[in-house]
């Protein structure tokens, strides 16, 4: 009876705190702003987002001050391991179970296009940082996520435009056999031929491949001008390592890397990098604001960001925002007050969400800096050009999103 | 221009070039995989983890300590070797008396031990380790452009492979070494330290594999991830050539550095199925691989 009484009086107890709780932060779901981190955090992309990416992550929630309205913010992360099954799972459970209210990081396209359904179908929310295909705010759109970095539409308009303008209107390209890659070639090929240049060959190549070496053999005996590389991570580096060793910019062609992170220029080393074109979506260096985050990213961390794990920061900031704003996690609201702010901060420029999901801002175009005109062991890059926030993404007009009326 | 099959001689001459040398890296890891399978019986899937280490210990060496290309060409072996023999005389010894899928599962849980263990301090960026100096630069052959370190390593590949060929078929310490294998009591009523000798054989064996790590060091970028994907392929090698089968290996492992160079021309997008097509011919027509012997 004592037992019972004990249970009783302990559960009024419990749920009369509740209550009180629930009634100081009145719309916070359980009340704490729950955030899932989910990335690729031991595999080919972990440098690229990975255990940095949660590091930014964290560090928005302490600049944030750790709580939004009083409810205190609370972190999960978990390993994708690039699996759409494992992604999928995860943020099921993070929703179903933990009542996680927004999610963030996300690599993998596959991944990505997989968790999104989740998110749709179980009203959430997810902030996408780290991946690159385009269909995820076309065609795989869904109200319930936004795209915050980059995509590969701005990759193939701002790199491939910028070669065939210089000159290089022959190209020969070298393609990652999966969806990703496809997309990338069919983007540049299309930009090619509209601005006059011309594809005269190409190799769609296994994924992944350690060696290059035939591949780039054959670009060789192309004579295309510049070899385009559709690919991403350990097999960009590899092609460009292999090309270096071959001597293809000796012999006069050039590479056109059209998906290169900051860590892949730092892993392979100027030396074997200088003159690459890129096109990124931020850079540590460009200016005082991203300099000063970059410089307190680096004392925790021990690397310079790129520009997926800026963006973690950049988006969970505004995200955080939005709750404050709104006063409520409930992810239908917080979506329309982040689509209704401007996102204007280190990292984006003239940036704004739009229908479709997709955040626009600022893009760059960037050379690779050579070995004598690099100061120190990050300074990699020297920006060329900016492309306006509207330029760069793929314009409504052209959009399959089901959210956009054409 | 003459033409092969559709695609200028020219090329087609490059791809076969290409091939040996990639065959070279084949046959020197299976070199090692069926040293260590034929004699000790151990399947050793902590191979391509001994690559990498190998690799590792060359760049570590150099960042950390000032030691060259050559002198690590050297050091890296002896060091990843001991390490190998550690693990032999503390480890795999244990479960000697076994199934074979005992120490599979041993050296497979090492393996991603040690890869995970490095992906936390370095990442999977990998890290560039300079080509030296004298290797660098190369020559116009006419129908391609060989880089000088390409050549070198095929040279030494092929000088390893003959030389390891030749200590355990043609000298008195491989006849010792065969004979321990094959029975064991009787080799230790002669006064042979048969344990000692299936230590060293390990150590040897994973020697090989982290001298194949240096070689490949200014080729690919290092990382802890650059021998799982190099074990699978290395593994298929050694079983169409038979395991075990210490010249089987050498051969199979040029033969098939050659047969993915062509694939590369001619249907790129199987270039990394075809060996393992092969694969399957093989142990269909001849189950116990091209080179061994009916058991």
């Amino acid at each position: 009876m004592t037992f019972i009484k004990k249970t009783l009086a302990s559960s009024i107890a419990l749920a009369a705190a509740t209550v009180m709780a629930t009634s100081a932060q009145a719309e916070m779901s359980d009340g704490e702003v729950r955030i899932g981190y989910l990335a690729d955090m031991s595999g080919t992309y972990r440098d690229l987002a990975g255990p940095g990416g949660l590091e930014a992550l964290n560090m928005a929630v302490e600049d944030f001050g750790g709580s939004v309205n009083g409810a205190a913010i609370d972190v999960f992360s978990a390993d994708d391991n690039n699996s759409a099954d494992v992604g999928a799972n995860t943020v099921r459970g993070w929703i179903d179970q933990d009542n996680v209210d927004m999610v963030a990081g996300m690599v993998a396209s596959s991944v990505v296009i997989a968790v999104t359904k989740v998110l749709e179908e179980n009203d959430g929310l997810g902030i996408i940082s780290g991946s690159a295909a385009s269909s995820i705010t076309n065609e795989h759109c869904t109200p319930n996520h936004i795209h915050w970095v980059y995509d590969t539409y701005p990759l193939a308009n701002g790199t491939a435009k910028a070669i065939v303008d210089q000159g290089g209107d022959t190209w020969f390209m070298l393609t990652a056999d999966y969806a990703f890659g496809h997309a990338l070639e069919g983007d540049v090929t299309k930009v090619v031929e509209e601005n006059g240049g011309e594809i005269v060959g190409g190799v769609r190549h296994p994924f992944p491949t350690s060696d290059f070496s035939s591949y780039i053999l054959q670009a060789q005996g192309s004579g295309a001008k510049i070899v385009g590389l559709a690919n991403a991570g350990a097999d960009t580096v590899n092609a460009i390592n292999t090309a270096s060793q071959f001597g293809l910019t000796q012999a006069g062609q050039q590479l056109a890397g059209l998906l290169v992170f900051l860590n892949d220029v730092h892993a392979m080393g100027l030396e074997t990098t200088q003159g690459l074109l890129l096109t990124t979506g931020w850079y540590w260096n460009m200016d005082d604001e991203s300099r000063e985050w970059a410089e307190r990213y680096y004392e925790r961390v021990g690397r310079m960001p790129t520009m997926v794990q800026a963006g973690i920061y950049s988006s969970t900031m505004h995200y955080l925002k939005a709750v404050e704003e709104a006063g409520t996690d409930d992810p239908e609201t917080v979506r329309a007050q982040m689509a209704e702010m401007p996102v204007n901060d280190f990292f984006s420029r003239n940036g704004r969400i739009r229908e479709d999901g997709r955040m626009v801002h600022d893009m760059y175009l960037a050379e690779v800096k050579s070995p004598e005109a690099s100061t120190h062991e990050w300074d990699l890059y020297e920006i060329l050009a900016t492309i306006p926030a509207e330029e760069a993404f793929r314009p409504l007009s052209e959009s399959q999103c089901k959210l956009v009326q054409n | 221009m003459t033409m092969i099959f559709g695609v200028p001689l020219a090329v087609f001459m490059g791809q076969l070039l290409l091939g040996l040398i990639n065959g070279a890296f084949y046959a020197l890891l299976s070199l090692g995989l069926a040293v260590i399978f034929g004699l000790l019986k151990i399947v050793n899937f902590a191979h391509g983890a001994m690559y990498m280490l190998g690799a590792f210990a060359a760049l570590l060496g150099m960042r950390y300590l000032g030691i060259n290309y050559w002198a690590a060409l050297l050091l890296a072996p002896l060091l990843v070797g001991g390490f190998g023999m550690l693990i032999e005389r503390f480890m795999l010894r244990r479960i000697g008396h076994l199934d074979h899928l005992y120490g599979l599962l041993l050296t497979f849980g090492l393996a991603l031990i040690f890869e995970g263990t490095l992906v936390n301090f370095f990442g999977v960026s990998g890290a560039r380790y300079p080509t030296p100096e004298v290797l660098q630069g190369g020559f116009q052959l006419g129908f391609m452009f060989l880089p000088a370190y390409r050549a070198w390593v095929l040279a030494a590949a092929l000088v390893v492979c003959l030389f390891t060929w030749f200590m355990i078929e043609r000298t008195r310490l491989g006849a010792y070494l065969r004979a321990g294998t094959e029975n064991p009591a009787l080799m230790q009523a002669f006064g042979v330290n048969v344990p000692l000798l299936v230590t060293l054989t390990y150590g040897f064996g994973v020697a090989l594999a982290a001298f194949a790590g240096v070689l490949a060091a200014p080729l690919y970028p290092v990382s802890p991830t650059m021998g799982s994907s190099l074990l699978i392929v290395v593994f298929a090698v050694v079983v169409i050539g038979g395991m075990g089968s210490i010249l089987g290996a050498v051969l199979t492992g040029l033969g098939m550095g050659l047969i993915e160079g062509l694939t590369k021309v001619y249907y790129p997008e199987a270039a990394n199925t075809v060996i393992f097509l092969v694969m399957i011919l093989v142990l269909l027509l001849r189950p116990a691989g091209l080179f061994g012997k009916e058991a």
